[in-house]
């Protein structure tokens, strides 16, 4: 191939070549369009006595001497560290600039300082931050052993302790603080009181000799001495703060902090996936499927371990090995015969039919068991400890079992629809997500259902307040006892199945060891558990304020309980999961949460009466009360602003112009598409053509009989870091080539 | 015989900073991990050499099978054997480190994967390329017919003039469409 290359260095180092391309307007070009190339003035000098050597270098003076005013002032406005060059010459550069800077007039020098010392204070503060960071140990020691796709789960697990945290301050800081301080602040509490037949609220804490499992049972269920804390929403009587100059409205807070940390999550959670949406929307192509993506990013060059090593090879080459193959399934999927589709579609049919059902049944099983917990809740008769906590449970323990066995069970369907391996993967994860999720706004369902039915017609104070004289702290116990179940599966299915698991691979080498081989580490199923946890955490928030520094801790655990479990039991899984796919994923069905989890929120807020007898929205109708009534106390002008905002006009309106704009954008990226492949196709053409007319060139000057001294051919070397141009290599498709090693100057005026 | 940051003056400190895109106490850590790989005559030596042996037993090459082509690249020895001084060390380090730009990344990743350094990726680099992803031994290989489809499919993707070679514009734009790149070319000491 070396052969066949137009361009030849001799033993200086020095290309010389046929001077003819030196002057190609793109060869220049392409020396200095490479603004951070280490040709750079190495090489600028030689072209430059190339140029005067060449007798029709006038123009290409002109041209070379205005690319290079261009470069420098280009170089310069980008730091010295973003070129790609050696130490050494970086500090010439460095030298170069500071002599340039004195040349200039004192504005410019004093913009330059300004500019420098902002970047110094970005960097720092930078670093500070990163050095915030939890767990940068255990993480460098993870993406060292396993790579960088098991470490977008762990990072994930610390964006949601980070996320959790920044919920319960804001809550505490706006919700319980003003509580606890006011005594010591000399603030006048006004609680909320409201005196009719629906604000009887029986207090359920435990009063006489009590047995020890109680306190177990309650600590587990959130009853009784639970009931009445900080914990959830029925202690919040307060109306509102009297401080010595300003009203503090606890119900306003209340409300208002709720809505802030939905938003802020969702802000966080975009801004944090921002690039990845980027990626995934703008391109239609499946740029993490696409060869050069698993070629020229596949090695994780953080992998220190040999073994992981090893792996990754094992993976790479597998994943090679199926997407090559994928393509011939491609072709055999084009080639399908009208029957063979019209059976495939009918299967398919079945079995999402299939697939509904099973989703019915369990949900259906879902909302039976909430009812059977809710009535054997209320009923007084405690048969025995384990059998009441199991009745407390029973919702969590349903759930936990459906989302246990249908994850198989799709994995099991999917084979036979015959789809392409990677959609089948998306596609068994979509189910789940939907599983998993639905399963949380089932149980909500079942639970409203009971609160809002009374037993003789409509309800009197819109919700059942004989058995539920404060619905919000029981919804709070519910969800509680859903995190609180939820951790106790993760660690029991940590030590109680994967460690014997990995003690019984290890001492017997009988078959069904064999088949109960090494548990792989599933990312989709871990990180569906996870966002599982998160959603529950925000729907329960409102009804349970400690609910976020619960979540924070339970993640805390959980982190190295599976860095441990990972370490200890597990090898990644044999179909890799891509980190920026990953994240893609990770950040998409965390979206679907949060989306989720607003539904019931904004539903229990706006719709559901609120409970007359608990909590701090005792004076008004539904939750939603308090803002309409502050807003009436507002003065005229920010009335009439707050009330125009709210009103259907503007919202219809906002809609008609988002819709606009959306359309504008569509078809501004439908242009630019269509431009990109247009001057793709003309960049081919260029390159098609000027390979031609160097080819014809060539032969003409070599039947001319122009003596090229058939030269002292060097292989190229690698040699040093400056010599290999990084040109449009003429390589492989010339069959005579010609080396025109010192062209005689007559030769090159002969265009 | 333990090293001090005295023996890094504060000057260089300040420029090494300046000059490249680590922080502080990644150049300090730098210098101490440099300094175990020289031998006790050498450590006062401004600028000593570590040999491409010694450098690719750090545990974060070791198991790079890149390693050998990472410290030809970054070296600025003239007889061309990958030794590395301390400079060229940080440089590596930069190019590698989480702030690193983009440009710079792909731009050294070229370098990296380009084997017989023309200046393009051609069908032999690629072929390289692909057997130190998957492995050198014979069962790890893919087979001739799936190599050359691999090798059809990346140019498809990647060459944009068609001239059956990848030059640095194409490998950066194509780069730059990768999300994968940044968070794997990454190596933190």
């Amino acid at each position: 191939m070396e052969v066949d290359s137009v361009f030849v260095t001799d033993h200086s180092g020095r290309i010389s070549s046929n001077p003819l391309l030196d002057q190609l307007p793109s060869y220049q070009s392409l020396l200095y369009r490479r603004k951070s190339s280490t040709v750079g003035s190495k090489q600028r000098g030689s072209s430059r006595a190339r140029v005067g050597s060449s007798g029709s270098g006038k123009w290409g003076i002109n041209t070379f001497v205005r690319l290079t005013v261009k470069q420098k002032s280009q170089t310069e406005k980008r730091h010295i560290r973003e070129l790609a060059k050696p130490m050494a010459e970086k500090r010439k550069h460095k030298k170069q600039c500071a002599e340039d800077a004195q040349k200039l007039s004192s504005w410019q020098q004093w913009r330059q300082s300004t500019r420098k010392y902002l970047r110094r204070m970005r960097d720092e503060s930078e670093e500070w931050l990163n050095s915030l960071k939890l767990w940068r140990g255990d993480i460098h020691l993870i993406e060292g052993m396993f790579g960088t796709g098991i470490l977008s789960y762990f990072s994930f697990l610390r964006f949601l302790v980070t996320l959790n945290f920044f919920i319960f301050l804001l809550m505490f800081g706006f919700v319980m603080l003003p509580i606890i301080i006011a005594p010591h602040a000399s603030g006048n509490i006004t609680f909320s009181q409201n005196e009719s037949y629906c604000s009887v609220y029986k207090s359920d804490s435990r009063r006489g000799l009590v047995n020890y499992h109680k306190y177990i049972t309650d600590l587990l269920s959130g009853e009784g001495f639970l009931e009445q804390t900080y914990l959830f929403y029925g202690f919040y009587n307060v109306d509102k703060i009297h401080f010595s100059h300003i009203t503090y409205n606890l119900a306003l807070a209340y409300l208002l902090v709720t809505i802030g940390y939905l938003f802020l999550s969702l802000i966080w959670i975009v801004k944090r996936s921002a690039a990845g949406f980027k990626h995934n929307l703008i391109q239609d192509e499946d740029c993490f499927q696409s060869f050069c993506n698993k070629i020229f990013a596949g090695w994780d060059f953080c992998i220190t371990s040999e073994n992981a090593a090893k792996l990754k090879k094992k993976t790479l080459l597998y994943e090679l090995k199926t997407d090559l193959e994928d393509e011939k399934i491609k072709q055999k999927i084009a080639e399908r015969t009208h029957k063979e589709k019209c059976r495939l579609y009918f299967i398919r049919l079945i079995l999402n039919l299939f697939v509904i059902g099973v989703l019915a049944a369990c949900f259906y099983c879902i909302y039976l068991a909430t009812i059977f917990s809710q009535k054997a809740q209320m009923t007084d008769q405690k048969v025995n400890f384990i059998v009441d906590l199991i009745y407390e449970y029973l919702p969590s323990i349903v759930i936990t079992f459906a989302n246990f066995i249908t994850p198989v069970l799709f994995s099991f369907i999917i084979n036979f629809e015959d789809y392409s391996p990677a959609f089948e993967i998306r596609f068994t994860l979509l189910r789940c997500v939907f599983m998993r999720l639905t399963s949380i706004v089932v149980l909500l369902f079942s639970v409203w259902s009971r609160i809002t039915k009374c037993k003789d017609g409509p309800c009197i104070c819109g919700y059942n307040h004989d058995v539920y004289p404060c619905w919000e702290t029981h919804v709070g116990q519910e969800m509680y006892k859903l995190t609180i179940f939820d951790f106790i599966v993760i660690v029991s299915v940590t030590i109680f199945v994967e460690f014997p698991r990995k003690l019984l691979l290890r001492y017997s080498s009988s078959a069904l060891a064999k088949w109960m081989s090494q548990q792989e580490f599933s990312i989709p199923q871990n990180v569906l558990e996870i966002v599982y946890g998160q959603t529950i955490c925000w729907i329960g928030t409102f009804y349970c304020p400690l609910l976020p520094a619960i979540c924070t801790l339970k993640y805390f655990f959980i982190f190295y309980i599976k860095k441990v479990s990972l370490i200890k039991n597990c090898r990644p899984a044999t179909r890799p999961f891509r980190a920026s796919s990953s994240n893609f994923f990770f950040l998409g069905v965390l979206l679907i949460g949060l989306t989720l989890a607003c539904v019931p929120v904004i539903a229990s807020i706006a719709q559901i009466n609120c409970s007359q007898a608990c909590g701090p929205f005792v004076n008004y109708n539904t939750s939603w009360g308090v803002v309409p009534a502050t807003v009436y106390q507002l003065p005229e002008g920010v009335k009439k602003l707050l009330l125009a905002l709210s009103s259907e006009a503007f919202a219809v309106s906002c809609f008609v112009l988002t819709c606009l704009a959306m359309f504008y954008v569509i078809a501004l990226a439908g242009a630019h598409k269509r431009v990109i492949n247009e001057l793709r196709h003309q960049l081919e053409m260029e390159g098609r053509d000027r390979r031609f007319l160097i080819q014809k060139l060539c032969q003409a000057q070599k039947h001319s009989g122009v003596r090229s001294p058939q030269s002292k051919f060097q292989p190229r070397r690698s040699s040093s870091r400056s010599s290999p141009s990084y040109h449009t290599s003429f390589a492989t498709n010339f069959s005579d080539a010609v080396f025109l090693a010192h062209a005689a100057p007559s030769s090159s005026t002969q265009v | 015989m333990g090293t001090t940051a005295s023996q890094l003056s504060k000057e260089s400190l300040s420029e090494y900073q300046e000059l490249t895109f680590l922080t502080k106490q990644e150049i300090l850590l730098a210098h101490k991990r440099f300094t175990e790989l020289l031998e006790k005559h050498e450590k006062d030596q401004i600028d000593a050499r570590v040999s491409m042996g010694k450098i690719i037993t750090l545990p974060e090459l070791k198991s790079n099978p890149f390693k050998e082509r990472i410290c030809q690249v970054f070296s600025t020895s003239e007889q061309k054997d990958g030794s590395l001084t301390f400079e060229d060390f940080l440089d590596l380090l930069s190019a590698f480190s989480d702030s690193a730009t983009l440009e710079i990344k792909s731009h050294y990743a070229f370098r990296i994967f380009d084997f017989d350094d023309d200046g393009t990726l051609d069908c032999a680099d690629l072929e390289k390329l692909v057997n130190c992803l998957t492995g050198e031994t014979n069962d790890a290989k893919l087979s001739s017919t799936e190599m050359k489809q691999l090798i059809s499919n990346i140019l498809e993707e990647s060459d944009i003039d068609k001239d059956g070679t990848v030059n640095l514009s194409e490998f950066q734009h194509v780069i730059s469409r990768s999300p994968d790149f940044v968070s794997s070319f990454k190596i933190v000491l």
